[in-house]
């Protein structure tokens, strides 16, 4: 009996493993990692990789157009905005912007989502009953509009950004954080720590917790996206990150009155945001099949 | 059926009520609306007197109370800006954003119906792929920036759609499919795999059996049954719509709910704002609801339950 039981892999460790490993084996989620880490690197690097100070105003190099068209050239490789600053260098330190965002609002929202959803999961009842009420509430409420006014009020700075997002981002960590731990909690090996006496929150942290991990990877990689897209809207309507920074919804917004002639003004910031988002979604995707081999067709 | 209606519909009404609570304590407890309003140079006693007036300095629960008893009866107070009530102004601008969002989850339909049935019907095909590519294209641009692109397309480059306004239903066509395009990709999804849950069950395959034509199979049987939760998706991206209609309405200039929202918003104009934030929330209240019962009727189980 004992022999057996040693025999027995652990069942978390193998399955994460198994989880990751099944994640590598699939070129979508590879393909978005490497994006993905190309552009972290860039972020990163954005100092030396920058060819100008993405501030620097030079009023006798406005609107240059990028390589590619027959007036453009490489000095300034993707051109210069209205106010003459290096758009390739602008772009470079966009991704800083969206990267900060996208990690910290996930940071916040994740943990508000997850602590409501395993609560909600594992006590049931009155505590349930509110959570759900929260989650409808929260899902009631437009988040454009309600994150719109908030930065009117406060100010848009970037700590203010992930707040907000933060706060009004968590609905779909809670959703299924507590559908997952409903699942689970009558599983034998959930019983099997209480009756040895495991404290609850031990019991929450070292088997609950491990258990849901890659659910949770899952969505964090999703509401990653949609706050990076989110950010962008709001910069965008001019209630997000403020200028001069360089944030890429804002590019595309001061690009606008381009729009008849230079249109590339618009389109180059608006394509960035394109292959971050998708890098993102495409780990997502890679996650979720690794998650649910069967769910794939 | 009647015990479900009603434990829905009180349920409801909790919910807009804590709606209605947040909004009006996040937009009061934060900045002072009568320092705004009386500019840089005012004086002391001018703010104060603003106060008086608006009644600003009695506590946020009383005023509250006040605004939403109000409310109820279709009065929110007058726009600071317009100087005219703000239920006339909503009035005025919601009909453009319905006619929006009833063009963009035309649009969303349109899409997603046909390509998510084709593509269950069809794994793997070309059509499957390109479905697939729509729908992660359709995640990963932002919809401000698709509408750009398509005013660059069609307005400025081959002309032969309006960059903005809102006269007529034409200018309403790019600006539905900026926004319902980017709905499309759950909804398709959506669709796909409940057909393809649904071809593969057991009364499909007697369907077959018995020898009835494909189309019949196809859109009698297994659509009907795909059907339930596109409902309640609908309904929620249809709410999801009314709010998110400010990026799309400022990039078209479309004066509905979602432009008041934001040009109310940057000057501060709170109790339009209050009153945009409480009418598109419970216009998503009233359409899941309405979504649920929808599917009550058509699936006794859930009633049951």
């Amino acid at each position: 009996m004992t022999s057996l039981n040693l025999a027995l892999p652990q069942p978390g460790t193998v399955r994460r493993k198994g989880f990751i490993g099944r994640a590598l084996a699939n070129p979508v989620f590879l393909f978005g990692a490497v994006l993905l880490g190309l552009i972290v690197a860039m972020a990163a690097l954005a100092p030396l990789l920058a060819p100008y100070n993405p501030l620097a105003q030079n009023m006798l190099t406005r609107t240059v157009s990028p390589f590619w068209m027959s007036d453009g050239n490489w000095a300034h490789p993707l051109g210069t905005d209205g106010l003459g600053r290096d758009y390739l260098s602008r772009i470079i330190y966009g991704a800083r912007i969206s990267l900060l965002i996208g990690v910290f609002t996930v940071i916040c929202s994740g943990i508000i989502g997850t602590v409501m959803g395993v609560l909600a999961g594992y006590f049931g009842g009155k505590i349930d009953l509110v959570i759900n009420f929260l989650i409808m509430t929260r899902l009631t409420l437009p988040v454009v509009m309600v994150a719109l006014a908030v930065v009117a009020l406060f100010g848009g700075s970037l700590i203010v950004v992930v707040l907000v997002l933060g706060l009004l981002l968590w609905d779909r960590f809670a959703v299924v954080m507590r559908s997952a731990v409903m699942q689970i909690r009558n599983q034998e090996y959930i019983q099997a720590a209480q009756s040895m006496g495991y404290s609850t929150p031990k019991l929450l942290f070292k088997e609950l917790l491990p258990n849901i991990f890659d659910r949770l990877a899952v969505i964090a990689t999703f509401e990653m996206a949609h706050a990076i897209l989110l950010e962008a809207s709001l910069s965008f309507l001019g209630l997000g990150v403020q200028p001069p920074t360089p944030s890429w919804g804002l590019m595309v917004a001061e690009g606008r009155q381009y729009l008849l002639f230079d249109s590339w003004l618009i389109l180059i910031p608006g394509a960035a945001i394109c292959v971050l988002v998708l890098a993102i979604n495409m780990i997502g995707d890679g996650l979720r099949d690794a998650l649910a081999p069967e769910n794939r067709n | 059926m009647l015990q479900y209606l009603m434990q829905r519909i009180g349920l409801a009404l909790l919910v807009c009520v804590a709606v209605s609570l947040l909004a009006f304590t996040l937009l009061n407890a934060s900045g002072d609306v009568a320092i705004s309003m009386a500019g840089e140079e005012a004086s002391a006693a001018q703010i104060d007197a603003i106060r008086e007036e608006m009644g600003l300095n009695r506590p946020v629960l009383v005023r509250y109370g006040e605004w939403l008893g109000n409310a109820v009866h279709g009065d929110f107070g007058n726009s600071l800006f317009f100087r005219q009530p703000v239920a006339e102004l909503i009035a005025d601008r919601l009909p453009r954003t319905l006619t929006l969002a009833v063009m963009s989850l035309a649009v969303m339909l349109l899409l997603s119906v046909p390509l998510g049935v084709l593509a269950a019907l069809y794994p793997n095909s070309l059509i499957d792929r390109a479905a697939l590519l729509i729908a992660v294209l359709g995640q990963a641009m932002p919809n401000f920036w698709f509408a750009l692109v398509l005013i660059v397309i069609f307005s400025l480059t081959l002309g032969v759609m309006p960059p903005s306004g809102s006269a007529t239903l034409k200018h309403y066509v790019l600006p539905a499919v900026a926004l319902g395009y980017y709905s499309t990709p759950p909804m398709m999804r959506l669709i796909r795999q409940g057909m393809i849950e649904a071809l593969s069950s057991d009364y499909i395959r007697t369907a077959k059996a018995k020898g009835i034509g494909t189309t019949k199979i196809v859109f009698k049987h297994a659509l009907r049954n795909a059907v339930i939760p596109v409902v309640s998706l609908s309904a929620v991206q249809f709410g999801n719509m009314l709010g998110g209609s400010v990026v799309i309405e400022a990039v078209f200039g479309i004066h509905g709910l979602g432009f008041l929202a934001w040009e109310s918003i940057s000057r501060m104009d709170l109790p339009v704002v209050q009153a945009v934030l409480l009418i598109v929330a419970v216009f998503y209240i009233v359409i899941v609801l309405l979504a649920d019962f929808i599917n009550a009727w058509l699936d006794p189980r859930i009633r049951i339950q």
